[in-house]
């Protein structure tokens, strides 16, 4: 797939009185992506969607959408379309006029305003259910409606706030994975707004990860989820631990550091990285360390007391004491041997791989 | 399956009957209890200083036939429709108004619509007397300006001045049951509407007015159906042209002394107001069924 960008935003801002919500946001979402916005709550994500959308106006900076300048077009003019957090299904429509709804305008005349209804609804798996009172869905079956109504809009990009955060996580997950196909069958780009960091690894191509109306990263999932810029997004996107290392060695894209339990290790540079003294933050997943059961070994190892365990089923958390760090480290231990042996104050042995430790950007060391 | 007997106190439906029990009785003995009365009187027949107490028709026949009476209903019905009419379209834009721009200041926008009704309703009525009078503010104002050259009669004292004073009263009754039904429209419908490419004016048509519809019906039942009993307003700005229906109810009731003849108009009054509120809701749900499309 060409590259072709479909979403351009440039120098982005939008101020609500003295406070600003959005803090000169730069992206670039190309044609066909999945793209995800994802960041904790208040960081900005409904206001960036909704100034996609056209229902509101950036207070600087400009949007373009399929190279088009829209910044000024209101959203009844716009080749996007929105599905709400809320849904907002018509209360007053069945489902087959909510789905109807954006067609009425374009006079398509009856017979083919019903084809696409109908086919929109069988994209949604809800082809019995047009006569249905908007009122009278499931939660799940309210996202589907609202996703169709979108859909047979037939839009260049599709902007999806939070859609799926009101299911229950069976329900969710299912929704997922149908999002995810729905997307690829239809080709058009999507924009999902979320807070849940599965949800954006699972389903997108590329992730912005914001915080405070800024953007610190974005990057395809696995990137960053294994190398986050900045000590927030590793914090962000699941469990991370970060130690104080001593900068030992620099070169245009890596740095060499010593920690002073887990070795010496050379990095890669986060984007933007810039040390600041001989200090850096290193950080590495708690899945990434393992536990040794009875006389294995490994080239690295550390020896640590658990300090707390938590245990989930598939698999158990365990906080381990380690002499001469500060901080505990986390660790995630799959339930395939021995959990009930994992008690607090055990003695156990961890392996590590150096290769597995991060740098990342923190303002604060 | 075993069906097991339960106290009352466990069946939810006879709880909630209980429950409310109390509003129940002082609803029959101060609403329906009085109903009954004016509804057993209308049967009757006045015979000089007593009631004959035997079944007839006869009131109703008088109401129907009598030349006096049909023209006073027809032209309570006439105000009382054209009033409501008035009301809800005066009304409407306010509501509108201050449930989508009133931003902070909705509370305070309420609040000045209801200081006028911290002044008694005669007082109120009696002022309009003024505005409308032979040298009241109105015909003053257009002599000065030079637009008449001698007093509009036909302001006070006709069926007009009725509708005006009975507007002022009730617009403000109007205004808050369309309010509160669009204070529940979510904000996010009128965007979705945007959303899918509708101009302001058209999700304006198919969103806000048909889910406001409950607002403006309320508010149309809520003035129609007082404005038809009403006998002050027309007793004080409506002279002899703006007499209704209520005007002649109190004489009957009053100084002619005929109660069963009274009651037999006051029941005649409420049926065809049932009825005509009715019809005006129908038409109603089908004028914004068919605009919403
Ligand atoms: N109309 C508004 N007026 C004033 N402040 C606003 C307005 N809309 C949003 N904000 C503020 O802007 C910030 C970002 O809001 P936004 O709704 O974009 O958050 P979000 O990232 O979508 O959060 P969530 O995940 O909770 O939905 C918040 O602090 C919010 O209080
Ligand atoms: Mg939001």
């Amino acid at each position: 797939m060409p590259d072709r960008p479909m979403i351009e935003i440039a120098g982005v801002s939008r101020n609500f009185g003295t406070f600003r919500a959005l803090d000169d946001i730069n992206l670039t979402i190309a044609e066909g992506q999945f793209f995800s916005l994802l960041g904790p709550s208040g960081c900005g994500k409904t206001t960036l969607l909704r100034l996609l959308a056209g229902l509101d106006v950036p207070s600087a900076g400009t949007i373009r959408i399929d190279g088009e300048d829209c910044t000024e077009i209101r959203a009844n003019a716009r080749p996007t379309n929105m599905v709400f957090q809320s849904y907002a299904i018509f209360p007053h429509l069945n489902v087959a006029e909510n789905v109807g709804y954006g067609l009425k305008r374009l006079r398509l005349g009856r017979a083919e305003e019903d084809r696409r209804v109908a086919e929109a609804l069988e994209m949604v798996r809800l082809p019995d259910f047009g006569r249905r009172k908007g009122n009278e869905l499931s939660g799940g079956q309210r996202q589907r409606v609202a996703l169709a109504r979108a859909l047979v809009m037939r839009p260049k990009v599709l902007l999806l706030d939070e859609p799926l955060s009101a299911l229950d996580k069976k329900l969710r997950e299912e929704m997922q994975i149908e999002l995810r196909s729905l997307q690829q069958s239809v080709g058009i780009t999507f924009v999902l707004v979320t807070h849940d960091q599965y949800e954006a690894l699972a389903l997108s191509d590329r992730i912005a990860v914001m915080f405070a109306g800024r953007v610190a990263q974005v990057a395809e999932p696995m990137e960053i989820y294994q190398h986050p810029a900045t000590r927030q997004v590793a914090d962000f996107l699941g469990g991370m631990n970060f130690l104080s290392a001593r900068i030992a060695g620099e070169t245009g894209e890596t740095l060499t550091v010593e920690t002073d339990r887990l070795g010496t290790a050379v990095l890669r540079k986060p984007a933007g990285f810039t040390a600041s003294g001989n200090r850096a933050t290193v950080g590495i997943r708690p899945e990434r360390l393992r536990v040794l059961w009875d006389d294995e070994t490994a080239p690295h190892m550390l020896t640590g007391r658990i300090a707390s365990r938590a245990y989930f089923g598939e698999t158990t958390s365990l906080a381990v004491a380690i002499e001469g760090l500060d901080a505990p480290l986390s660790i995630v231990e799959t339930n395939d041997y021995g959990a009930d042996e994992l008690k607090i104050g055990a003695e156990i042995r961890l392996a590590y791989d150096p290769e597995a430790l991060v740098l990342v950007s923190d303002p604060a060391a | 399956m075993k069906r097991t007997t339960r106290s009352w106190r466990d069946r939810e439906d006879l709880r909630g009957l209980a429950l409310i029990s109390p509003t129940v009785l002082y609803a029959l003995a101060l609403l329906l209890v009085p109903v009954a009365m004016v509804i057993l009187y209308s049967f009757w027949k006045q015979s000089f200083m007593t009631i004959d107490h035997t079944f007839r028709l006869s009131n109703y026949e008088a109401a129907f036939t009598q030349p006096i009476y049909r023209a006073l209903f027809l032209r309570s019905l006439w105000i009382s429709l054209t009033v409501s009419l008035v009301t809800v379209v005066m009304a409407y834009p306010v509501a509108w108004y201050i449930s989508f721009h009133g931003g902070r200041n909705k509370n305070l926008w309420l609040f000045v619509i209801t200081v006028p009704f911290l002044t008694s309703y005669l007082l109120r009525v009696m002022a309009w007397k003024v505005v409308l009078g032979h040298n009241g503010v109105v015909n003053s104002a257009l002599m000065w300006l030079g637009l008449i050259h001698q007093p509009i009669e036909a302001l006070l004292y006709t069926a007009n001045s009725v509708v005006i004073t009975l507007v002022h009263s009730w617009v403000a009754f109007a205004i808050l049951p369309i309010f509160v039904s669009m204070e529940k429209i979510d904000r996010s419908l009128v965007e979705a509407g945007r959303d899918l490419g509708d101009s302001a004016f058209r999700s304006f048509r198919r969103i806000v007015l048909p889910l406001s519809l409950p607002g403006v019906i309320s508010a149309f039942v809520i003035v129609m159906i007082p404005t038809i009993g009403d006998y002050v307003t027309p007793t004080l700005v409506g002279g002899r042209d703006g007499m209704m229906i209520a005007n002649i109810i109190q004489t009957n009731f009053g100084q002619a002394q005929n109660w069963p003849m009274g009651a037999a108009l006051s029941v005649s009054a409420m049926v065809l107001v049932s009825l005509a509120a009715g019809i005006m809701v129908l038409l109603l749900r089908l004028l914004v069924n068919g605009v919403r499309r």
